[in-house]
């Protein structure tokens, strides 16, 4: 039966620390960043569901811009074995001015503006698709955890500590699905590009710095888009009333 | 958080620590800000009262309670002029037929929902009064609560789901541990500290919220349906769990439930229906009544 001498010592009331000291209601960061990240590792299998929409929407961004670096890196190589060619038949014929200027200008103005604007449309398109599936994503996260958050209120949590919860775990969401997302559509790109050309010389002709940096931008973007997207339905869930949140059935 | 009036324009501001001027018209804030202050600590001090210096008979009143859900055009009344009055380490169950109005009579009392009208009291301070801070710390340290479906915490261990409200408190790592653990232990859930609600049974579930709404020595344990979602068995052993730390450490029960179980530990069981206070019996009645019939 019940350990009843355990119990009063447990239950009884502290000697006052200061009123100070009681009155506080806290959530130290560390815990929250332990809880938060926690709650992505431990349901991975609902996690990957849940990120499935940045994964996709990055993915998307990623190869719009990993087969834009390829392309200018073909278009580098094309120039400049053009040049060589250039160069070997001057070398044998006195210099003749038409001939270089049309070897380096390459494809035309207007074809490069065209290839540009086409380029910019699919960004844009591809952030579009991330917004979409990153918002339904983390309204998802949010909406099927009503009852844990009104649990978390009865328990004392205040409304800003549910929101960190949530932000936290929105960001390590979106690194998670943005660095799959990222590598995802690189290398899909990478092996397109690969099969068409017939070589896997594409990947040593294009810039790869450049590529790093959009790669970083990728996630970035990812993590950022996660972020912006996870307040609005976490500000909304605190602020239910416990009773509301407790009833909801999901 | 409260909100303040600016003296100088009126406009209503969110009290965060960080605004001191009125973004309206500039108007110095501190002196208002203080005052508020000063009253929130004035309740506080109420609250936070140390319990063997509380005389107050009554933990919890309630005077002209009443709640009415609207959903589009229909009211539906839920609550009717309750008034009920809970002495300190009172165990009171609250009877009454399915939709007569206990769990919203359990968010009332708890906290946990607005009423429409009338008033709340927990340990003679108006609980309408409270900011969401207050209201927080209420539900941290003053409440414990124990509901039908346990709703523990899914991704957290036993230990963890125990210790979370001690983190809210701001109890340091090693106490909380160790009374975590005892806290279980208490409870006969001493070996199964590391388990997921997933891998316990609805009565170790329910042990582990039992020993949850005991983590911060709370004057008060409500509970809703307790032993809803469990055979009769199981039902039992909560119920008497509950009986005897009401009885070793004069916590007050309040518990909502329709299992007639509940009826040999009760001190008083206030019956509702529609809403309303249908009548309240005392145990000592209930057990001259059978000792009249001859039972
Ligand atoms: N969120 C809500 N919105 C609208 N009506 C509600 C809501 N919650 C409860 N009600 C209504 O209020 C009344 C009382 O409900 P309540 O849940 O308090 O009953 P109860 O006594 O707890 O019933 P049970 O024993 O089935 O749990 C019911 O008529 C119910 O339909
Ligand atoms: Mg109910």
């Amino acid at each position: 039966m019940l350990d009843v001498d355990g119990l009063a010592r447990l239950t009884e009331q502290k000697d006052k620390e200061s009123i100070k000291i009681q009155r506080q209601i806290t959530l130290p960061w560390s815990e929250a960043v332990r809880i938060s990240v926690r709650n992505v590792t431990i349901r991975l299998g609902r996690t990957m569901i849940t990120a499935s929409g940045i994964v996709l929407g990055i993915a998307f961004l990623s190869s719009v811009w990993t087969s834009g670096v390829i392309q200018d890196g073909l278009q580098q190589a094309q120039l400049q074995q053009e040049r060589e060619l250039v160069a070997a038949t001057a070398s044998d014929q006195a210099e003749s001015d038409s001939a270089e200027s049309e070897a380096t200008a390459g494809p035309s103005e207007t074809e490069k503006q065209a290839q540009g604007s086409k380029r910019i449309w699919l960004v844009v398109m591809s952030l579009l698709v991330c917004g979409v599936g990153i918002t339904n994503a983390m309204l998802m996260s949010v909406t099927e955890r009503f009852r844990e958050i009104g649990t978390m209120k009865c328990l004392g949590a205040l409304d800003n500590f549910i929101v960190r919860l949530f932000l936290i775990e929105a960001i390590a969401l979106g690194i998670l699905g943005s660095v799959l997302g990222t590598i995802l559509g690189h290398l899909a790109m990478l092996g397109i590009f690969a099969i068409r050309e017939r070589s896997l010389s594409v990947a040593a002709k294009m810039d790869w710095s450049q590529m790093l940096t959009y790669l970083l931008l990728c996630v970035l973007i990812g993590a950022v888009l996660s972020l912006v997207s996870a307040i609005a339905p976490a500000v909304r869930a605190a602020r239910m009333r416990p009773a509301a949140a407790l009833q909801s059935e999901i | 958080m409260a909100k303040i009036e600016c003296p100088e324009c009126g406009e209503q501001i969110e009290m965060t620590g960080i605004v001191t001027v009125c973004p309206k018209c500039g108007a110095d804030l501190r002196e208002v800000m203080q005052a508020v202050e000063h009253e929130r600590d004035e309740r506080m001090k109420t609250i936070a009262r140390d319990d063997s210096v509380t005389t107050h008979e009554f933990i919890v009143r309630t005077r002209d309670l009443k709640k009415i859900y609207v959903m589009g055009e229909i009211e539906v009344p839920a609550l009717r002029d309750i008034d009920l009055d809970v002495r300190r380490g009172e165990y009171l169950s609250i009877m009454g037929p399915s939709g007569s109005g206990k769990s919203t009579l359990f968010n009332m009392i708890g906290g946990l929902d607005k009423p429409t009208a009338g008033r709340c009291f927990i340990e003679e301070v108006d609980m309408a009064q409270l900011d969401a801070f207050e209201l927080a710390w209420l539900r941290c340290r003053k409440i414990g609560y124990i509901f039908q479906t346990f709703n523990l915490i899914p991704v957290m261990t036993a230990l963890e789901n125990v210790t979370l409200p001690m983190i809210f408190a701001g109890m340091g790592t090693d106490e909380m541990m160790d009374r975590g653990r005892e806290l279980l232990t208490l409870v006969g859930l001493g070996d199964r500290l590391d388990h997921k609600p997933y891998e316990l049974s609805g009565g170790q579930q329910q042990r582990v919220a039992v020993a949850r709404a005991l983590a911060n020595s709370p004057a008060i344990v409500l509970a809703d349906e307790p032993t809803g979602n469990l055979d009769l068995h199981t039902g039992k052993e909560i119920i008497d769990l509950l009986k005897e730390l009401n009885q070793a450490s004069g916590v007050t029960v309040i518990s909502a439930t329709h299992d007639l179980k509940m009826i040999d530990v009760s001190d008083r069981i206030v019956h509702i229906r529609d809403g309303k206070i249908e009548r309240i019996e005392h145990r000592h009645e209930i057990e001259l009544e059978v000792g009249g019939m001859g039972r």
